[in-house]
């Protein structure tokens, strides 16, 4: 198979914020998408409400963040699905759907998507094959062409071709359905790939083969991976950068190592807290962070995490914290008025 | 924390439980499968088959012309001078007229169906996967028929554009659109939802593609067992507007037409007039028993 590598795409040295790397695959700018509420006019759902990240070439970026944070809406944005309200998509150095850009089909071809619901993405009636060869010959693939490249991409993920190709669904595990969707979006040869919750459904002994599984693929096609998951070990283990959002924002963001290990935002701080720990020494006596989190369609002023966060003070309420470079590293930045204070240390850095 | 970190490299491999290969078999043949193995509709099934190579094969197989009248067989008993079923007001035998007869039924029960099922389908489809206006458009237009109870919808069109077997089926077909339509756009509506289609959007495909690949497949099944219940219910108001003489016109032999002649001599020849009655009543309950066989070997959940 014929993958894409690399090519003179052009970077944006303005940027504010790090590419994570020489040349980035995806830049997100400013995405925002409101849900409108039918019957309260003016109201809107603030899924996604101006993110703004980069994903470098051949790397892993996580995204994590409690339900209901928008890291779905962001996936689908991330792939046009949904169109967003404001903000701009750049691929590989082009604008999408702008004019002088790439189409939105152009993007579709070099991005794919595989969903958390293993059942739900595969169609019921076809068989797993024929699911896997709908890409390439949607993409002009002959029928043959895109059986061939079916069955060697199933068995690329592990699937005998002969065996599970003729197969349904139903007949399919859990662990084996998801498989066929990472064969299904690989099948037309992306570099990008956004996988949106794709081991939340799945046992652990399964979740970590499909973790390696994607790890391997990863390595042998050179792929660029959009990690997004509620579960912070998985993140973790996969991903080089990590983005945590809170309320359609992004609140933190830097490399995994810095954010496992120096959380700079109250949230993180909470989030990793309230992982379950093995080692009874560290048993968490306290929650370590209360309530549900705000309605998204009134956000709250100011700072949105300011009603649960431990280290609130007045001008949380009143002024909405930016992304700015944090004092331990150039590309770990965090969204907090106060986040000297919480370190117990430094001044107020500003980028 | 250390629980994934430090699992060793690639399990590419499959090591899951997997179902034996003998069970692989789609949709369609689990069906043939479960539908084998019902004896109940099998049973009615081959009855349903007999009535229709009876009325296919009528030429062939009618002991008499069913358009011969004779006056002095008038309203004859069973078994009078070789007519094994008796004879009509007009001395007509009634065991051809009754064979001839499902012809008129059959084509008045399935052909309708089979249009609105087609029409309803496509609207449905359509309404439900592009959804928004255009689907509110088609379904208030559909809820305008709804408002009407079928029969006197049926009475009220088939009267308006006068009688004949034309008429009775665009009649038919006009009642039967709505509920065929409401039933593809509910479906539509349903696997519309599902990330499977997302995926195909998500693949590069455009609306046609994904109907024609995704949606139509998953939209035949539900179709397909409203159409057969549907069968009968057409065969009963084929009869219905005969017998009120807004269907077919004498002397084509119809069943609902035949009762209504009939009638009148119910004291003469009860077993004779209630014959007609008899046919419609076997056939339509034969459909139905039929359809909901059909129904619980496809309505499931895979």
């Amino acid at each position: 198979m014929d993958y894409r590598s690399s090519d003179g795409s052009t970077i944006d040295r303005h940027d504010q914020y790090d590419h994570g790397g020489p040349a980035p695959l995806l830049v997100a700018r400013n995405l925002r998408k409101h849900f409108p509420v039918k019957g309260a006019r003016g109201k809107a759902v603030r899924a996604v409400d101006g993110v703004s990240f980069t994903v470098a070439k051949g790397e892993t970026l996580g995204i994590v963040g409690e339900s209901g944070c928008g890291k779905s809406t962001l996936a689908r944005l991330l792939l046009h699905l949904l169109v967003p309200d404001a903000g701009e998509l750049i691929f590989g150095g082009e604008a999408v759907g702008a004019a002088g850009g790439i189409a939105v089909k152009t993007l579709r071809r070099q991005a794919q998507m595989v969903f958390q619901d293993s059942a739900a993405s595969l169609n019921p009636r076809l068989p797993v094959r024929d699911s896997v060869a709908f890409g390439p010959f949607v993409q002009g693939s002959t029928k043959d062409e895109a059986r061939a490249i079916a069955r060697d991409i199933l068995s690329r993920v592990g699937l005998d071709p002969d065996m599970f190709g003729p197969r349904y669904p139903h007949e399919l595990s859990g662990g084996q359905k998801q498989r066929v969707n990472i064969a299904r979006a690989l099948a037309v040869k992306p570099r990008l790939l956004i996988l949106d919750e794709p081991v939340s459904a799945l046992d652990k002994s399964v979740e970590a083969q499909v973790l390696n599984l994607l790890r391997v693929l990863k390595r042998q096609l050179g792929l660029t991976l959009v990690f997004i998951s509620h579960d912070l070990n998985v993140v973790r283990y996969v991903s080089r950068r990590v983005a945590v959002m809170y309320l359609g924002r992004i609140v933190e963001f830097g490399p995994v190592k810095a954010i496992f290990e120096r959380p700079q935002h109250p949230y993180t701080q909470a989030l990793l807290a309230s992982r379950p720990s093995m080692d009874p020494a560290r048993r968490i006596e306290m929650p370590p962070i209360t309530g549900d989190p705000p309605n998204p369609i009134d956000p709250p002023a100011g700072c949105r995490f300011h009603p649960r966060c431990p280290f609130v003070e007045a001008i949380c309420e009143t002024a909405d914290p930016a992304l700015r470079v944090v004092e331990d590293g150039k590309s770990h930045f965090a969204a907090c008025h106060l986040r000297d204070r919480v370190l117990g240390r430094g001044r107020l850095a500003d980028a | 924390m250390t629980d994934i970190l430090t699992l060793r490299e690639p399990v590419a491999t499959f090591t899951e439980e997997t179902p034996p290969a003998s069970i692989v078999r789609g949709y369609w043949q689990s069906v043939f499968y479960r539908l084998r193995h019902d004896p109940i509709t099998l049973g009615f099934g081959a009855i349903v088959a007999l009535i229709v190579l009876a009325a296919v094969a009528a030429p062939l197989i009618a002991p008499f012309d069913p358009y011969a009248q004779s006056i002095i067989a008038r309203l004859k008993p069973f078994g009078w001078r070789d007519h094994l079923l008796g004879t009509d007001e007009l001395g007509r035998d009634m065991l051809s007229r009754l064979i001839y007869g499902g012809r008129v039924s059959l084509l008045m029960g399935v052909v309708p169906v089979v249009i609105a099922a087609m029409i309803g389908g496509i609207l449905g489809v359509v309404g439900g996967f592009v959804g928004g206006r255009v689907n509110t458009a088609i379904m208030r237009t559909m809820d305008v028929f709804y408002a009407f109870p079928s029969v006197l919808l049926a009475v009220a069109i088939a009267g308006a554009m006068g009688g004949g077997i034309g008429n009775g089926m665009l009649t038919l077909t006009l009642v039967f659109v709505p509920p065929m339509c409401r039933v593809a756009e509910t479906a539509t509506t349903q696997i519309r939802a599902l990330d499977f289609i997302e995926a195909a959007r998500a693949s590069g495909a455009g609306t046609l593609t994904i109907i024609r690949y995704h949606v139509l497949g998953n939209v035949l099944g539900p179709v397909l067992i409203y159409a057969s219940s549907l069968v009968s219910v057409s065969i009963l108001l084929a009869s219905g507007l005969s017998f009120l003489g807004l269907g077919v016109r004498p002397p084509i032999p119809d069943w609902g037409l035949m009762l209504s002649t009939l009638r009148q001599s119910i004291y003469v020849v009860p077993l004779v007039c209630a014959l007609p009655g008899v046919a419609i009543f076997i056939t339509s309950i034969c459909f139905n028993l039929v359809s909901d066989g059909l129904r619980a070997a496809m309505d499931v959940r895979m």
